[in-house]
């Protein structure tokens, strides 16, 4: 790329310009301006809401922009839809996955480009194809692995196999990372950089500085809908960035009290829990979490965090132990009366379980106290109050939405989550169970989260955290415990406990 | 502000032109004259007190049938059996109505009503069951209830139930006491109608009870977080469902046929779900889209007898809109218009609630 300085657009791939999208009132992009070169890794970093999506969404002819071009290679296209893009060799891995979970790896990756022979779908063909290119570009995909048997991050090699199997040499990437673990997000930034080697162009989106700094050549900053910053990587710094998406200097660091813990609240014996499949994934659990402290469960995924945190919200039947709450065995409480006695749930996927995403914001404001009062009166709604309510909490959490009456599903994603979390903060709880309450959010919402949890706590509140990322849980917790396997294998005091620590009981080292 | 609360109206109001038009043509290339058609609509739907008393009874149990299966499209349940509820509704009200006589009319048509409701409600509230308990989908149920209640009420209305000494299997007919008259010239039923319209609707937007409900029927997972049991709304959105359905067919058994007699109620409760399609499975629009569909159906022996076209063109253009309606992307191909890229965008100027 050396010469590239001589040859100004020499290896541009993809270049836009003046890229405008409205919708009704909202400009979520306004003249937005980018060039992506050959075998770049470009990020696209900006505050939810900041427009981020909607460029791809362009970009991939999901959209289509209402004024500004989009050139590839020189010539200005016209996309008008996915399968246009991918004919000029753009393709996006959304976060919700488009994979059939019943077929194989192989299959879902030529589906709808099968190799045939004598007419018939040639499947040793297509296996071979996905051999290939998965070693080719090192993802270590097995092309006869049924996709539903995958972990998150292989499900998402799988989309990306797909896209280079329809010859992508611009490929988008919209908060891969989000969903993955720490070591998947590591194994992720490392394909990336191969795919990069071998000259594809790469838009990596992503609201984590660390993957910024150590996977991307170049960054772009939106901030409502405008580019405000384009700079080399190597130029800036994680600080610089931040204030460059908020417009202010952010606090990355948590600023909290020693905590002064009180009387149990939630104590857990002998806990055991069926997953979807009906295989035992919470195997014998114990755990006591204490009023005013915070504790965090670290685990790789899929070792039963999910299971026990529905357990506790009364989501999830149980097999066999005892949860206690506040002195009260909850056996055979259903999930509203658990509600009623306090306990506040931020549930892992904001989509699934914690929104309607048909709903205007208000009603999701309310969607588990829609018929106490004030928001309801003898059966009967009151739209004044559950309006008054919405907008005190949007502006308390700076949801950005156009209005309490937009409806859910058009706010972008970490706004959505932003409604989940001020919905369950502004309660009064008892008990707070949080899982990955700030994915998907930017730093400037992350910092606000974090005071809100903080300040939950300092007001007496159990909480409990579950959290993939173990920067959050080290800023956050008070105690950590790891979960390996469906059991508590170590319970450590935050304040002196290291990651590699806890990195070595997460991954079952000897001795714990 | 007030056009745009007209927005959702402008693509069942374009099918239904279209249908009409496709109809129209229909009728010119059958040798017929489309006008000669459309006068004969306008003299038996609407051209006087009678002929518009005609449509009233025709739209009403088609206002009940559309509402039913709305409340079950909003729960996410398809009530396909609302004709079987609809019958067992109208039979059990004729027999009540022609059984019980000597009561008070005070006593008697309420006590009608309710029985069609009740009974109505049964065949729903085990396909409600069933699906909250047993996972059994609804569609399944319901067809082989709709089965079972086709045969059953024949060989009541043909046998325990029957006139006696009749050789039609009908039921005998129901007494005064139980019989839906008009009030200032509209039909009873038809005002009966519009007042669960009302009700129906203010549930659904108003009422908790409807909030538990819609959010069951748009993300079932969200439902259960937020406490709402899923299975417990699951089988109330059914039972609502089949005692609207029920008391349909009561209406119609009281207020028009007068007695219980096989096929006079037959294909209601599946024009109740054309219904809810063409109101856009709101409440709000279901009492024009029966109107409209009464309109047609008031006027098929007009058709013949005026018009000399076949009454089956009624069907036609009710399929046609329903296929319109159903397939909006079609439609809006067809119209030229543009992709809708986003609801968001009505709603963001528009208000909830009334
Ligand atoms: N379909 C839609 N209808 C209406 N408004 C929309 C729609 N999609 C996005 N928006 C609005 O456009 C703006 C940009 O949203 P976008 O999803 O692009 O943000 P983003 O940068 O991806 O944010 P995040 O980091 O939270 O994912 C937001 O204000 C959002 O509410
Ligand atoms: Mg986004």
């Amino acid at each position: 790329m050396s010469d590239s300085e001589e040859q100004p657009g020499a290896d541009v791939v993809l270049e836009v310009r003046g890229l405008t999208k409205r919708f009704g009132p909202v400009v979520a992009d306004s003249e937005v301006t980018l060039q992506l070169r050959r075998g770049e890794v470009l990020a696209l970093l900006g505050e939810n809401g900041a427009g981020k999506s909607t460029l791809v969404k362009m970009l991939v002819g999901l959209l289509r922009p209402d004024a500004g071009e989009i050139r590839i290679g020189g010539d200005v296209v016209r996309l008008r839809s996915p399968r246009d893009a991918i004919g000029r060799g753009i393709a996006v891995v959304h976060q919700h996955f488009q994979l059939v979970p019943v077929m194989t790896v192989a299959e879902n990756v030529v589906l709808g480009a099968e190799p045939t022979r004598r007419g018939l779908f040639d499947h040793r063909k297509a296996a071979a194809e996905v051999r290939a290119l998965s070693q080719r570009f090192g993802l270590a995909v097995e092309p006869d692995a049924v996709v539903q048997d995958l972990p998150i991050g292989m499900q998402q090699r799988v989309e990306i196999i797909k896209a280079l199997y329809r010859g992508a040499e611009i490929l988008i990437l919209d908060e891969p990372t989000a969903v993955l673990t720490p070591v998947e997000t590591d194994e992720l930034l490392r394909i990336v950089a191969e795919l990069a080697e071998r000259g594809v162009g790469i838009i990596f989106i992503t609201h984590k500085l660390r993957e910024v700094m150590n996977g991307t050549d170049r960054v772009v900053v939106l901030r409502d809908g405008r580019v405000v910053g384009d700079v080399a990587t190597a130029d800036t710094d994680e600080a610089g960035l931040a204030a460059l998406m908020v417009g202010r200097p952010v606090v990355l660091h948590v600023d909290k009290e020693p905590a002064t813990p009180g009387a149990t609240v939630l104590e857990i014996r002998g806990l055991e829990v069926d997953d979807d499949r009906g295989r035992l994934a919470v195997r014998g659990l114990d755990l006591d979490v204490r009023a005013g402290e915070i504790l965090g469960i670290a685990g790789v995924q899929d070792n039963g965090q999910r299971e026990l945190v529905e357990a506790i919200c009364a989501m999830r039947p149980r097999r066999a132990g005892t949860v206690v709450l506040a002195g009260r065995e909850v056996e055979g409480l259903d999930v509203r009366a658990l509600h009623d006695l306090g306990v506040a749930h931020i549930p892992e996927d904001r989509d699934k379980h914690g929104l309607v995403g048909g709903y205007f914001v208000a009603e999701n404001l309310v969607l588990n106290r829609f018929d106490q009062a004030p928001f309801s009166r003898w059966g009967r709604r009151d739209f004044a109050a559950i309006q008054r309510w919405a907008r005190q909490l949007i502006a308390d959490f700076d949801v950005r939405t156009p209005s309490v009456y937009a409806r859910t599903d058009a706010l972008s994603g970490g706004n959505k989550q932003k409604v989940v979390v001020a919905r369950e903060l502004s309660r009064e709880s008892v008990l707070l169970v949080a899982a990955q309450p700030t994915r998907g959010v930017d730093v400037g919402s992350i910092e606000f989260i974090h005071q809100q949890l903080v300040a939950a706590r300092d007001r007496g509140v159990a909480v409990l955290l579950v959290s993939a990322e173990l920067e959050e849980l080290f800023a956050l917790s008070d105690r950590i415990a790891v979960i390996r396997e469906g059991r508590v294998a170590a319970v450590l005091d935050a304040k002196s406990a290291t990651r590699e620590t806890v990195g070595l009981i997460m991954a079952g080292a000897a001795g714990h | 502000m007030n056009l745009d609360r007209l927005r959702p109206a402008i693509l069942p109001v374009a099918a239904v032109v279209v249908a009409l038009t496709i109809g129209a043509v229909i009728v010119a290339v059958d040798g017929s004259s489309p006008l000669g058609a459309a006068t004969a609509i306008w003299v038996a739907a609407f051209s006087g007190p009678d002929a518009i008393g005609a449509t009233l009874e025709k739209a009403t149990p088609l206002v009940f049938a559309g509402l039913a299966v709305i409340v079950g499209v909003k729960a996410g349940l398809f009530n396909i059996g609302a004709q079987g509820q609809l019958l067992v509704g109208a039979i059990t009200s004729a027999y009540a109505g022609y059984r019980f006589a000597g009561l008070s009319p005070l006593v008697h048509l309420p006590l009608c009503l309710l029985i069609g409701v009740v009974f109505g409600a049964l065949p729903a509230w085990l396909a409600g069951v069933l699906r909250a308990k047993r996972g059994v989908h609804e569609v399944i149920v319901t067809i082989m209830l709709n089965t079972i209640i086709f045969n059953l009420t024949d060989w009541l209305a043909g046998g325990p139930w029957m006139e006696p000494g009749q050789v039609i299997s009908r039921t005998p007919p129901i007494v005064g006491s139980a019989r839906m008259g008009r009030v200032a010239g509209l039909p009873t039923g038809f005002v009966l109608a519009m007042l669960v319209t009302v009700a129906v609707w203010f549930m659904l937007e108003h009422t908790t009870f409807g909030f538990r409900l819609a959010t069951v029927g748009a993300n079932r997972h969200a439902a259960h977080y937020a406490g709402i049991s899923v299975g417990a709304v699951t089988v109330a959105a059914m039972t609502l469902s089949g005692a609207l359905a029920g008391l349909g067919g009561a209406v119609e058994s009281l207020g028009v046929v007068g007695r219980f007699e096989p096929g006079f109620n037959a294909g209601l409760g599946f024009d109740g779900i054309t219904i809810a399609l063409l109101a856009r499975v709101s409440p709000r629009a279901v009492v024009p889209a029966a109107l409209f569909i009464g309109a047609l159906r008031a006027s098929s022996s007009e058709l013949q007898a005026g018009a000399h076209v076949a009454p089956a063109i009624v069907d036609v253009v009710l399929g046609v809109a329903l296929l319109l309606v159903a397939a909006p992307l079609l439609l809006r191909w067809l119209l030229r218009m543009p992709p809708s890229l986003s609801t968001a965008e009505v709603q963001f100027t528009r208000g909830w609630g009334s």
